[in-house]
């Protein structure tokens, strides 16, 4: 079943078209990279799906229900999370409060807004917390302020953050950037384990290993347009998809005249 | 109990309230500069109700904070289109709105002040700073606490996360206007007598400095912030001529010293441990 599907997706910002035409849908369950040169588009999918911009036209489902029109804050709320290119971690909250926040999405309303979530030991929602943290090995930071550690373990909180909101679809906007080999191979270890669960990935990452190990099938953008889809070996092969990371032969050629 | 005493933590009380009156806005994101607009909208109304309609000066003061804090809401729609500076000059012409438009009210006074008879005691005003206390830190310790600064930090990203950005800011606006009102309130049945001439943007300035002051981090901040405002000058009062100059020194020390203000979650963090 498709729980993710785009169809002809269009947007521009003023004269310039950003995503052209494009279409892919992911199945339940499925690990699927968005990859493609600086530029080509895959954040701008991101907040597309997440209704960060509005589309220009084109639809976005999910588990089969259109949702191009709901408002950005609901989206979470159908179990569709993501995480940030550049982290966004909330500067005056702790880890642990960081980590509450999406929990909202899983019971909204204003009786639950005023529900009290920091008194006792035993609060429900923060136990939860606490103990998502420690699964991710967080637990010592969760009275730390979020803005002051260091960019792998905010990188590692932005993650639980946006499993806590209790998605069935993940987007995860370049999550190995900036890892060092053993913090992206423990990464992975994380995300499998998230996906063994059932939890359908779409990641953008430029990271090549790390996207051949975590997913079967990848779709590469270029200047906002699908240029190839399929395993990680084809699109290898792929002329096109060489062309647009490394330009045509001609180039290279006149480069070298030059 | 003398009577400059009580009158002293009259102010303390009042001056409490008003503290989280813009500490709510706050903690949102709003440097709310229209703060004494809400005091004078809930004094006004408190005196005229208790007088014209004979209603008990309590009620009278619950019935004001009702007042501001629809009137607080209202507001809040075309304000929060605003952000920033914007914010807190929009805020500030509300102020000049409001207090213009007292001035020119005959039927409060206008000018030339307005009395009003019926009186609210010590006791009674300092329940009213318990009762606005308790509720605001049992307020932080609930969902909206986290929320609101989620906010605050980054509006889009808490948008994405799942919440209401619109909510939670006018909730906050709103929230912020309603103590402003029960404090004016209280403070024009303690001393029944109110002149608009008094809700100006200074006041403002001031109730936004308690909180500054003491710390926007935690909500014990607000509490210290309004009780080194209020006592200090008192405490100073021995050097006459010269006590304002000493405490807006002190002033000056205190936030070159303390930028974030005095009470922080790390200092809450160090001293609980």
């Amino acid at each position: 079943m498709k729980v993710l599907e785009i169809q002809s997706l269009h947007k521009s910002f003023g004269g310039l078209k950003v995503i052209d035409d494009l279409s892919f849908s992911v199945e339940r369950g499925e690990r699927l990279a968005l990859i493609g040169p600086n530029g080509a588009g895959k954040t701008t999918v991101f907040n597309l799906i997440t209704g960060v911009y509005p589309v220009d036209s084109g639809k976005v489902l999910l588990e089969g229900g259109e949702i191009t029109a709901v408002p950005s804050r609901y989206r979470i709320r159908r179990g569709l999370a993501r995480t940030f290119q550049n982290i966004r971690l909330m500067q005056h909250l702790t880890v642990l409060e960081n980590a509450m926040i999406t929990q909202y999405a899983r019971q909204p309303g204003v009786t639950a807004m005023l529900q009290p979530v920091g008194f006792g030991r035993a609060n429900r929602w923060r136990e939860e917390a606490r103990a998502a943290l420690a699964q991710a090995g967080l637990a010592a930071y969760a009275g730390e302020p979020a803005g002051a550690l260091p960019y792998g373990i905010q990188k590692r909180i932005e993650l639980v953050r946006a499993l806590l909101a209790g998605p069935r679809v993940l987007l995860l906007d370049e999550p190995a950037a900036g890892l060092n080999p053993a913090e992206t191979e423990a990464l992975h270890q994380a995300l499998e384990s998230i996906a063994t669960r059932g939890m359908t990935l779409v990641v953008v990452e430029h990271d090549m290993e790390f996207v051949g190990r975590l997913c079967k099938r990848v779709v590469v953008l270029n200047f906002g347009v699908k240029i190839a889809e399929g395993s990680v070996d084809e699109i290898r092969a792929d002329p096109r998809v060489r062309e647009a990371y490394l330009g045509t032969d001609d180039c290279g050629t006149e480069a070298h005249a030059a | 109990m003398s009577g400059y005493l009580e009158s002293v933590l009259v102010l303390l009380a009042i001056n409490t309230i008003l503290a989280y009156a813009a500490f709510l806005p706050m903690v949102a994101g709003q440097l709310n500069l229209g703060v004494a607009a809400f005091v004078a909208i809930g004094a006004y109304s408190g005196g005229y109700l208790s007088q014209t309609f004979g209603m008990h000066p309590v009620a009278a003061a619950l019935a004001a904070m009702l007042v501001s804090a629809v009137i607080g809401w209202l507001v809040a729609f075309p304000i929060l289109r605003t952000r920033g500076i914007y914010l807190a000059l929009a805020t500030f012409a509300l102020n000049q709105v409001v207090q213009g438009a007292i001035l020119n009210m005959n039927v409060v006074g206008g000018a030339s002040g307005y009395p009003v008879p019926a009186h609210i005691g010590f006791g009674v005003v300092a329940a009213f700073a318990v009762a606005v206390v308790v509720l605001v830190v049992l307020l932080f310790h609930t969902r909206f606490g986290i929320s609101v600064t989620a906010v605050r930090d980054d509006e889009s990203a808490a948008d994405l996360m799942g919440l209401s950005v619109r909510g939670l800011q006018s909730a906050a606006f709103t929230a912020g206007a309603a103590l402003a009102g029960v404090a004016g309130a209280l403070y024009a049945h303690h001393f029944n007598y109110i002149e608009a001439q008094n809700y100006g943007a200074l006041f403002s300035i001031y109730i936004v400095l308690y909180v500054l002051l003491g710390g926007t981090q935690t909500v014990f901040g607000p509490l210290l912030g309004a009780a080194v405002f209020t006592l200090l000058p008192e405490m100073l009062r021995g050097s006459a001529a010269w006590r304002y100059v000493i405490f807006a020194c002190l002033i000056i020390a205190i936030m070159a010293l303390r930028p974030q203000g005095v009470v922080t979650g790390q200092l809450l963090r160090r001293l609980l441990r």
